[in-house]
């Protein structure tokens, strides 16, 4: 049985004081544990960011790379062991800015990994600038009279693309993230948290002014329906709905068919053609011969 | 025999490439070397373009220019390719334009007799099978192999086709076909760049490919994607080239062996994680294939103008490798070496062939196998008991385990790290032992790299310095020389960076040969080797260097 402790590293965490990312990381390790994975059976994928840090503090395999680039280095790592829980965790300006190309086709080729975003709609880590997500009219430090562009529902994105799972949750309710997240984690395909995560320091808007606007979706919803879905994944501003938003049976998963016409095992186990066949492989590039 | 060139012209869309494959494929089962490259305008319907394809008996992996024989698909063809026509030189085309050449209506003799205009370039094929005096038995049997698949009719409409265009090409001959090809016992793979090289990547053990298609390295992902099932590789088309390059990085961080593929555009795109890469010593092995920039320049012509974007290529310093193969043989050695190499130092390694490599079909004797063999260096798990993946060693390397693969932990880190791959601002001690043990690793790959290949070198006063796909254009650039009476010799690099320690023999004059209008192989070994050159025969026009164009350029500065 894996306990808190295995998730537990030493690494001094660079957040500020009091940041709900300490809320993720701990639903976090609250879902490893509920779904009982041993830190090496997990790997996660970060960028460039405040929310890419997390898994520096998960003692676990990690591959924290560049900014935007974390869902390619996700499915490379996916394809080649499928036996890794992979995670990709990121923020709004990694995963729908710098990396928003990767974010929608990834969506087309639905992965067996989960992706959490932290949403805190800004750029934290270079001190306050508008993000994707940041509602038009709101100030930021580059955003002196307010944000211009229109901001982007990448749940809706999400819905929209072929993504059979879909939910939010929030960094002040770490219970119901926990809970969200093993869902995301269990789910057979591509599944895809945007999380809430108020920044305490450049946000303006503090954790309660968030309180006060989620809600949690009741039973009476019915997750599979996809025009409910997409009616539900615009509810923003004075309600905030927070839960699983959409639901579906997986389709087809990315390196399906490579997996049941060519292998199931992970890559690095496999020994390279031999001689004899490389020569078979060599013996179609020469011309017909008298016999053939 | 005198190597014979025959030039296949026409627009995009009529043929010019199908016709080219069945002659190359039928003279070389008629077991002769052969050697066929393209140029072609970046359209998929009209422009004119043409497949050249040389014959000899022994391989002279070269572009000729002068045509021996030309066959001209439309009128437009003749116009354009003419010029390249030899004054003893065959024409063929559907209408008599001048007194001396061989016309066979091809396609209203598939419309009247075959009953459709689709047999038109078979019958084009048998008249040029008839006028190289080549067994029509040979071209039988190509064809057969062709068609098989599409039923007895198709099979046996393309064999009336070839007899009749054969027929009545040798009956029209008279003084215009003085060539006889017999059967001979030559045997060759005919066999491009970018067939070889992702051959060479399945039997170096690669697994994972995702790539952007952009010509002219869009070859290698089609030739994995449609082989995965026989080569186990997994092959993606990825969205863009930065998705394709961190893919890899993924797949190789995870275990597998993995490679990207782009040219010029494609792989600035890509830079940034030729640096992740350094950065997090994940071993990746990327092709560039060269085609004139800057921007997008000529899509479908060649040039070696990306050598120094190539060396320099990321931002921080890190170290990497360049390999910029010769021919098919030779790239599928190096790239075995690339994956080897990439593996054992967890480095970037750049594969730089151009357009002319990637497309041309060359004849290969032997890809001797048996003197390459693919090696693996991810660490036992014995040897482990407190992993970390950034360990401090003498010469850099550290033990490499894949995640997954034990209990052990594996973290890498774009950002500065420690040993266990956690971020760092330790200036004083972590990340100047960081830095250095990368750097560490530049001094074991020097020594991994081979010396240039040197011909001639000490009989002559001056030699030709070139590097990748030229080889073939220098050796002959010599020959010719030769022949003139003039000596040069030549000095070619095909492991190019690091650059290996060598000795450029004092005394000589040295002028170096490029694809490029910059000089940039002057540049580099300029400042690596404090070598003076004369001057550079360069060529920047998006045609392939070839023997003549080296003699002549020889001759116009340095005779």
């Amino acid at each position: 049985m894996s306990t808190m402790d295995d998730y537990r590293n030493n690494v001094e965490i660079q957040w500020c004081p009091g940041c709900p990312n300490f809320g993720i990381l701990q639903a976090f390790k609250k879902a490893m544990v509920e779904l009982n994975k041993a830190p090496h059976e997990v790997c996660m994928v970060s960028g460039i960011g405040q929310a890419a840090k997390l898994p520096h503090y998960l003692n676990c395999n990690f591959f924290n790379g560049l900014h935007g680039r974390t869902l390619p280095v996700a499915m490379g790592i996916h394809v080649a062991n499928p036996k890794l829980t992979t995670i990709v965790v990121t923020g709004d300006g990694d995963c729908y800015g710098e990396g928003g190309n990767h974010f929608i086709h990834a969506l087309r080729r639905n992965p067996d990994i989960t992706l959490v975003v932290h949403n805190n709609e800004i750029y934290a880590l270079t001190k306050g600038q508008a993000s994707p997500t940041t509602p038009r009219g709101e100030r930021r430090t580059l955003q002196i009279k307010g944000v211009k562009l229109a901001p982007l529902n990448p749940l809706a994105i999400a819905i929209l693309h072929g993504c059979g799972f879909v939910a939010r949750g929030f960094a002040g309710d770490i219970e119901h993230l926990k809970g969200l997240l093993v869902e995301a984690i269990s789910y057979q395909g591509f599944s895809y948290v945007d999380v809430i995560q108020p920044c305490i320091t450049w946000g303006i808007h503090p954790v309660s002014w968030y309180r006060e606007r989620i809600y949690k979706i009741g039973d009476d919803y019915d997750p599979g329906n996809r025009e409910g879905a997409l009616e539900k994944s615009m509810e923003w501003g004075q309600k905030m709905p927070i839960g699983v938003i959409y639901k579906t049976p997986p389709g087809e998963l990315f390196a399906g068919r490579f997996r049941k016409s060519v292998t199931d095992r992970p890559l690095p186990e496999l020994e390279p053609p031999d001689r004899e066949k490389m020569l078979e492989l060599l013996s179609e590039f020469r011309a017909a011969e008298e016999s053939s | 025999m005198e190597d014979i060139n025959v030039v296949i012209a026409g627009a995009a869309g009529e043929g010019v490439q199908t016709v080219g494959d069945i002659l190359a494929h039928t003279v070389s089962a008629q077991g002769y070397a052969v050697f066929t490259w393209q140029e072609y305008e970046s359209r998929i319907r009209g422009g004119q373009n043409s497949y050249s394809i040389r014959i000899g008996e022994k391989p002279q992996n070269a572009p000729l220019l002068p045509a021996d024989v030309l066959l001209a698909l439309n009128e437009g063809a003749v116009n354009k390719y003419e010029p390249l026509l030899k004054e003893e030189g065959t024409l063929i085309a559907q209408k008599q334009l001048r007194k001396r050449m061989i016309a066979i209506p091809f396609a209203d003799i598939a419309q009247g007799e075959l009953k459709d205009t689709i047999y038109a370039n078979t019958i084009a094929i048998g008249a040029l099978i008839g006028v190289l005096g080549v067994d029509l038995d040979t071209l039988k049997r190509v064809l057969v192999k062709k068609f098989k698949g599409k039923g007895n009719k198709v099979v046996e409409s393309n064999l009336s086709a070839a007899e009749e265009g054969y027929r009545r090409a040798t009956k029209e001959c008279k003084d215009m076909c003085p060539w006889k090809l017999p059967r001979q016992g030559g045997q060759y793979y005919l066999i491009s760049g970018n067939e070889a090289i992702p051959l060479a990547a399945a039997f170096a053990g690669c697994r994972f490919i995702a790539a952007y298609p952009m010509t002219p390295s869009t070859g290698i992902i089609t030739y994995l994607a449609s082989e995965e099932e026989r080569l186990g590789v997994f092959a993606e088309q990825a969205e863009d080239e930065i998705a394709a390059v961190n893919m890899a990085l993924g797949a190789s961080y995870a275990g597998a062996r993995a490679m990207t593929a782009t040219s010029g555009g494609g792989f600035a795109l890509m830079v940034e994680g030729v640096s992740l890469a350094g950065m997090t010593e994940t071993p990746l092995v990327i092709v560039l294939a060269q085609r004139p920039g800057p921007a997008t320049g000529l899509p479908t012509r060649t040039a070696q103008g990306d050598l120094l974007f190539a060396i320099n290529a990321g931002h921080g310093e890190f170290p990497k490798l360049v390999l910029a193969p010769s021919n098919p043989h030779n790239a599928f050695h190096e790239t075995v070496k690339a994956f080897n190499l990439a593996d054992r130092y967890q480095v970037p390694v750049i594969v730089l062939t151009d357009h002319f490599l990637a497309d041309s079909q060359f004849s290969v004797s032997d890809f001797d196998l048996d003197t390459v063999t693919p090696s693996f260096h991810l660490t036992g798990l014995e040897k482990i008991s407190d992993y970390k993946r950034y360990q401090l060693t003498e010469h850099g390397i550290s033990p490499r385990l894949y995640p997954g693969q034990s209990e052990h932990l594996v973290g890498v880190d774009s950002d500065e790290h420690d040993e266990r791959g956690h971020i760092t601002e330790d200036l004083g001690s972590t990340v100047k032992a960081m830095v250095g043990k990368r750097l560490a690793k530049f001094d074991g790959l020097k020594g991994e790299i081979s010396p240039p290949e040197e011909t001639f070198v000490n009989d002559v006063d001056t030699v030709l310095v070139g590097w990748g796909s030229s080889r073939g254009a220098l050796l002959e650039g010599l020959y010719l020389l030769k022949q003139e009476g003039k000596k040069a010799g030549m000095i070619h690099f095909t492991e190019i960076w690091p650059l290996p320690e060598y000795q450029f023999p004092e005394g000589k004059t040295y002028i170096t040969v490029e694809s490029n209008a910059a000089g940039q192989l002057a540049r580099l070994l300029r400042s690596e080797y404090a070598v003076s050159f004369q001057g550079t025969i360069n060529r920047y026009d998006g045609l392939p260097l070839t023997g003549e164009y080296i003699r002549s350029r020889f001759n116009e500065y340095y005779g």
